[in-house]
């Protein structure tokens, strides 16, 4: 009897879902069409409904997606809704969730894949268009899941199959497919073979003879994405001529779309292919020339971009060079820059009298004087002083001519042309320019010229005033003149005054070494008045201006001398009142609320560059001290707002009144400490994260073996964030970094958190061990990593040091010493590393003394590498080396 | 339906910075965190292992028998800040900055415990040309050299303060090149010799802070060598440099070695040889692993003297008294002389720990297989009040030796010349001047 009522319930469940499908599949078009309803509550529970369907019965749901976006008798909306939801079920921009994603289709039944992929395959040939472009983006993504698997092998068949159909419709939808799948998928899991088919398909599409401008402009497009692919084909110089013909023809296409998708394939090639450029550059200067003086802005902008780009090519590459011509870099430089110049230069000088009105109020604008601008800048930082003299004759032909547009052109040029050629070069010019600019800034009836100048005189102090600078621009005749100048600007209108702003930021900047006694210290109690003055405008919230003047004040204090410690402790009450009155303000619509979070954070900035500059000298912090705790109420209130930024720079703050206060930090540990948690645990955004991570380092330093009563909560939650997917891992290697802090702070009770520690550290370590075929951005973080690790170790060995407990360390040596052989034998560590690494081996030395003795002398470490690490030229690691030196001797010698 | 966002084939976008600075403020305040976090990481490294190994090695030397539970970090900071009188802390727990605040007899006691004190050579060691070096001592007087914290300072064997002094010792003077921690000091093991006014350097302790107590001789004079040069010391006397300090060439034990010190010329006035065990570690008081040796042609104290500069005509001995009335020398353990009574120590109001001086009557030491058997000792009073100690057992038989049957050059050249036929080594190499 109880089998058969199980048999019954199984029938009656199975029977259920059937029925629940179909009803499904009856009523998806409703479903989907009330999800894009005006009526939210329709809205809402037509998304419930969706929602209960993918979790009962997912197959089902995809298949019916599929089968939505593919019959042509559906309504347009909801078919396109059913593609969307599809390709939303397959990734995500988060990366644990895109993994179980992944993991989730790969498991599907193949039956039921290979249904939704002939869906998807047939829906390229829908007429309509929003289908077919849904499905190709839909394809592309089951390619990226399944084409790293070798599976689906036969879908770039079958595309290039329908290349040959005749509705230009389905090739169109075709090239778009194979343009995603080229975004989707890493060129090494596509056979050479199949990439040449692709190529040539592409290519075909994009040729003049194609009739079609939709056909032309989806192959242009898709170029763009498979030009990784072509690696192999752009050695080859036929293929390669072809591709580059064939590019070329088309940003002379009548259709400007097709003009502007061909040239973000050249600026693309610019970079991806710079060294294969040669052959074709004159002919892509006369293209370039041609587009940026006549053609319409969107085209003209990638025609410039294009030669910037190339100027970061070659800053690059002569950035390797480091200056001397001898050593080499993998790819040579050509000097396309150098060889154009003289009519790059007067080409991007023409683009700068195109200018906007009102562009400098506009966040979001781009045109083609701003473009050139910055091409210019690029252009000089590419040659130096050669560009000097190209430009100077325009600047004087324009600085003084009624027109605003020649004035601000004149002087955006001057503007953009500071940094690259030497100050010997410069200055000159800037001493005669300096008192015109200081006029302008004054007298100019035009906002827009006001504000080109106010950025040139920042750039004018950020290049060419400072200690390095022989002959100074700013001299004790002048300076009060600058000033005075600057801060009646500041009362200008706000894109005005922002730059003023900025300009004031660099000429405190410039006195950061001045030693005992800055020039600025008569005029530094009105520059704060004045600053602060700003931060209250009713309009400074407009361009950035608020944030302008709080980062100005920061640099101002922070480059401040002894001299005016007293005027930086009076702006601390002055601060906290301010950042006391946002914490009161009620009742906030969203829209204030988010204002008044920046300021927040702003705030906290500014004490947090208050805290650091008088933490670091015994008077000043003694007399600061009396704040301290009203300080630190006023951030543990912060923390009581939602905003990332918020709270990392309420972070940054405790850290440096951690550092300042010492021991006597204790006493806000009790409080601080949920927030302290709140910190570690925040994975989403990680910055938050990262910045309390560092400042359980400051505290553990600062409290030393008081922080004990909270390292069990510390260490659990960092040996959480360690195992977390979802945690950045730039993240990682600090944690690493800071178990090293704790251990140092509570020595032998580190004891307990070994048995977690360690394997962690030691499976760390062998991932980063060996590095081999990563690229550079993979070694600098495995090196980072490293670092966090030989960090950890060395904290946890001086942690234990002269503890009656050494020998717990005992078991871990090996594996240690182990480690440092294999980074050394890998041949890629950095500096940083390598003096982290030498240390460590002193450490152990230290720590365990005789009993490692042969441990340590079997190593390759405490031979060759040490021996390294004792000739290097780098002073820190020497210095690690010959106490590392040390130690083992004693070690040894006991 | 934000949600659900499609995707166009669309241009990229190409917007570059515009009048804009390439880091923000809030990057930069970032960057600056993490370059003092960075900063204050190395700092506590350093001092964990700098710093604290060399105090605690001191304390290891002071047979402190309570484990050190403080950090020693903080109690460097307390003896910087604090001028006042720590006075009252037991020697175990002071470190030498602690040390050298200490006035008057306690850090006399502290600082006479510290040097390595080399017994006298009464037969030749051992492999004495395979492990041993040599070198000739400068006349002069014994002392410890500390910098620190921008000063020197310079205390004799019984801990009184010789000189007080800028010098170009790591810290040793308040100059604005601070190539390291102010915390971090020097100890050198010097013999200041009067008529050139300058420190010979015979050992090196602790440099920068990094401790060489626990390391062997062989080590010792190789990291002396190599560090002391570069930090000019050894410059003639400037403003921030009141006193030159100078290396003493060693020598390995070999026939060319021995005949260099023994005969060679220096600059220096000689007072006999010392003898370095090489791999000996730094140990403080008496030790068997250096060796003084003197005959009339290297010193001009062959025989000790009395208070007057006059050599007495009977050998004296300065002696300690103990509880039960037994006699003993400096050594650890202590070798037994002779015992006085307990009713001539009341007589003569002496007590427990005094330090007495006796002749060597005609009677003389007797010996049985190489130990003392007997000593025929005469009571004089008691000893000067500036002697720290008793004598220790091998000076009075070296003395006794020398007024009666003297460990000869020649025999020691004789040990050396007849091991070198079989081990040629190549001599003084590895260690010059």
């Amino acid at each position: 009897r109880n089998y058969k009522s199980v048999i019954f319930f199984l029938w009656l469940v199975t029977n259920c879902f059937i029925f629940l499908g179909q009803y499904m599949a009856m009523e998806i078009t409703q479903v989907l069409l009330n999800a894009q309803s005006v009526d939210g509550h329709v809205r809402k529970h037509a998304e419930e409904s969706l929602k209960q369907f993918q979790e009962q019965n997912l197959p089902g749901f995809l298949l019916s997606l599929s089968g939505e976006l593919a019959s042509e008798e559906k309504p347009v909306d909801s078919r396109k809704l059913a593609g969307l939801i599809l390709k939303n079920a397959l990734d995500a921009k988060e990366q644990h969730r895109k993994f179980e994603l992944v993991q989730r289709w790969l498991s599907l039944d193949s039956n039921v894949k290979n249904q939704i992929k002939t869906c998807l395959l047939q829906t390229l040939s829908s007429p309509v268009p929003d289908a077919h472009s849904t499905a190709s983006q839909v394809i592309a993504k089951v390619a990226g899941i399944e084409l790293p698997q070798k599976q689906w092998p036969e879908l770039i068949g079958s595309l290039l199959s329908n290349i040959h159909q005749v509705p230009a419709h389905v090739k169109q939808a075709t090239l778009e497919t194979l343009g995603y799948m080229c975004e989707e998928v890493s060129p090494d899991v596509v056979d050479q073979d199949q990439v040449n088919k692709i190529l040539t398909a592409v290519v075909q599409g994009m040729n003049a003879s194609e009739a079609n401008n939709d056909v032309r402009l989806a192959a242009t497009r898709a170029l763009y994405n498979a030009l990784g692919f072509a690696q192999a084909n752009f050695t080859n110089d036929m293929e390669r001529d072809y591709i580059m013909r064939v590019v070329c023809e088309a940003t002379l296409s009548p259709e400007v779309k097709i003009r502007q998708a061909a040239f973000e394939c050249l600026v693309s090639i610019s970079s991806t292919y710079y060294e294969k450029l040669a052959p074709y550059i004159q002919d892509i200067f006369n293209i370039t020339a041609k587009a940026v003086k006549e053609d319409e802005e969107p085209v003209a902008l990638q025609a410039i971009e294009f030669w910037s780009s190339i100027c970061d090519e070659e800053i690059d590459i002569l950035e390797e060079y480091g200056g001397d011509f001898t050593g080499d870099s993998d790819i040579p430089c050509f000097y396309f820059i150098r060889q154009a110049l003289p009519a790059l230069v007067s080409m991007l000088l023409e683009t700068l009298l195109k200018q906007e009105e009102d562009q400098d109020q506009d966040e979001g604008a781009w045109n083609i004087a701003m473009a050139g601008g910055t091409c210019l800048g690029l252009i000089a930082r590419t040659v130096g002083d050669d560009i000097v003299p190209l430009v100077m004759p325009f600047i004087e032909e324009n600085i003084t001519k009624p027109d605003w547009r020649q004035r601000e052109a004149a002087t955006y040029a001057f503007g953009s042309i500071l940094e690259g050629p030497s100050p010997d070069k410069l200055t000159p010019t800037v001493n005669v320019a300096l008192n015109f600019m200081l006029s302008a800034l004054t007298k100019d009836p035009n906002n827009h010229v006001k504000d080109t100048t106010a950025w040139t005189l920042g750039r004018i102090f950020e290049f060419l005033h400072g200690s390095t600078v022989e002959t100074p621009i700013i001299t004790h005749t002048n300076c009060q003149q600058i000033i005075t100048v600057l801060l009646q600007s500041m009362k200008d209108v706000p894109n005005v005054a922002e730059k003023a702003c900025g300009a004031l930021y660099f000429l405190a900047q410039g006195y950061e070494d001045v030693g005992s006694s800055s020039p600025l210290t008569p005029f530094f109690q009105e520059i704060v008045q004045s600053l602060l003055t700003v931060t209250h405008r009713d309009d400074a919230g407009e361009s950035r201006l608020r944030t302008a003047a709080y980062e100005t004040l920061n640099e101002v204090v922070r480059c401040s001398t002894d001299e005016t410690a007293s005027m930086v402790l009076q702006l601390v009450p002055v601060i906290m009142m301010e950042l006391h009155q946002t914490l009161e303000a009620q009742k906030l619509s969203s829209d204030e609320r988010e204002k008044q979070n920046e300021l927040q954070g702003l705030l906290c900035g500014c004490l947090q560059v208050i805290i650091q500059k008088l933490g670091s000298s015994e008077p000043t912090k003694y007399v600061f001290m009396q704040y301290a705790d009203q300080i630190m109420s006023l951030f543990l209130r912060v923390f009581a707002c939602r905003s990332a930024t918020v709270h990392e720079e309420a972070m940054l703050a405790i850290g440096a009144l951690a550092y300042a206060t010492g021991p006597d930090f204790a006493k806000y540990m009790q409080e601080f400490y949920k927030y302290l948690e709140m910190g570690l645990q925040n994975f989403e955004e990680y910055q938050v994260c990262a910045v309390t991570v560092g400042v359980v380092g400051d505290i553990c330093r600062a409290l030393e073996d008081k922080i004990l009563p909270y390292c069990d909560g510390i260490m659990t939650q960092l040996l959480k964030d360690l195992s977390s997917y979802q945690l950045h891992r730039s993240v990682k290697p600090p944690i690493f970094s800071c178990f090293g802090d704790i251990s140092l702070a509570i020595g032998e009770n580190f004891e307990k958190y070994l048995m977690y520690a360690m394997p962690m550290l030691q499976s760390a370590a062998e991932l980063s061990a060996h590095t081999s075929g990563a690229d550079d951005e993979m070694t600098e973080y495995t090196n980072l990593l490293r670092n966090g690790i030989l960090e950890a170790y060395s904290g946890i060995f001086q942690g234990f040091k002269n503890s009656p407990k050494t020998q717990l360390l005992m078991p871990y040596a090996s594996h240690i010493l182990q480690f440092l052989d294999s980074i050394y034998m890998e041949k890629d560590m950095d500096d940083v590393v390598m003096k982290t690494a030498i240390g460590v081996l002193g450490d152990l030395a230290d720590t365990l003394g005789s009993n490692a003795s042969s441990l340590i002398q079997q190593s390759l470490s405490s031979k060759d590498f040490l021996n390294e690490c004792l000739s290097s030229d780098d002073h820190l690691i020497k210095e690690s080396a010959e106490w590392a030196k040390l130690a083992i001797s004693r070690a040894i010698s006991v | 339906m934000k949600k659900y966002i499609s995707k166009k084939m669309a241009p990229h976008d190409l917007r570059r910075p515009f009048k804009r600075p390439t880091i923000s403020d809030q990057q930069r305040r970032r960057e600056l965190t993490l370059l003092r976090q960075n900063q204050s990481r190395r700092d506590a490294q350093n001092h964990a292992r700098f710093l604290a190994s060399s105090v605690l090695a001191l304390h290891d030397q002071s047979q402190s028998p309570e484990p050190i539970s403080e950090p020693p970090i903080v109690e460097l900071e307390l003896a910087t800040q604090d001028d006042s009188k720590p006075e009252t802390v037991q020697h175990g727990e002071l470190d030498v900055l602690q040390a050298s605040k200490l006035g008057g007899a306690e850090a006399r006691k502290w600082f006479a415990k510290q040097l390595m004190l080399p017994e006298w050579m009464i037969d030749v060691p051992d492999r004495f040309n395979q492990d041993w070096y040599v070198f000739s001592r400068p006349a002069g007087k014994r002392c410890f050299v500390v910098s620190s914290n921008g000063t020197t300072v310079s205390r004799l064997r019984n801990g009184s303060i010789l000189h007080y002094f800028p010098s170009a010792l790591p810290n040793g003077a308040r100059t604005k090149d601070n190539s390291g921690s102010a915390l971090s000091y020097s100890i050198l093991d010097c013999i200041f010799h009067e008529s050139d006014q300058t420190y010979y350097v015979i050992d090196m302790v602790c440099w920068r802070g990094y401790t060489l107590y626990d390391c062997t001789a062989e080590f010792r004079f190789f990291w002396l060598n190599s560090k002391l040069a570069e930090t000019g010391a050894c410059d003639s006397p400037s403003h921030y440099h009141k006193y030159r300090f100078s290396l003493v060439p060693v020598y390995n034990c070999e026939e060319t070695g021995l005949l260099t010190v023994y005969r060679g010329a220096t600059p220096y006035v000689k007072d006999g040889l010392l003898f370095y065990n090489k791999h000996a570690h730094y140990q403080t008081g008496n030790t068997p692993l250096t060796l003084a040796w003197k005959d009339e042609n290297c010193s001009q104290y062959v025989i000790d003297t009395d208070s007057n500069g006059q050599i007495p005509s009977q050998q004296q001995v300065v002696l300690e008294l103990q509880d039960d009335g037994k006699l003993i020398t400096s050594d650890d353990p202590p070798v037994v002389f002779g015992c006085l009574d307990s009713d001539f120590i009341v007589k003569s109001g002496l007590r427990s720990g005094n330090l007495l001086r006796f002749a060597v009557s005609d009677g003389g030491l007797s010996f049985v297989d190489g130990k003392l058997e007997k000593a025929d000792i005469q009571y004089l009073g008691k000893s000067n009040r500036a002697r720290a100690f008793a004598d220790s057992y091998s000076k009075v038989i070296f003395q006794y030796m020398v007024r009666h049957s003297p460990l000869r050059f020649e025999d020691l050249l004789a040990t050396v010349s007849s091991s070198t036929t079989e081990a040629n080594e190549p001599s003084d190499v590895d260690m010059p001047g």
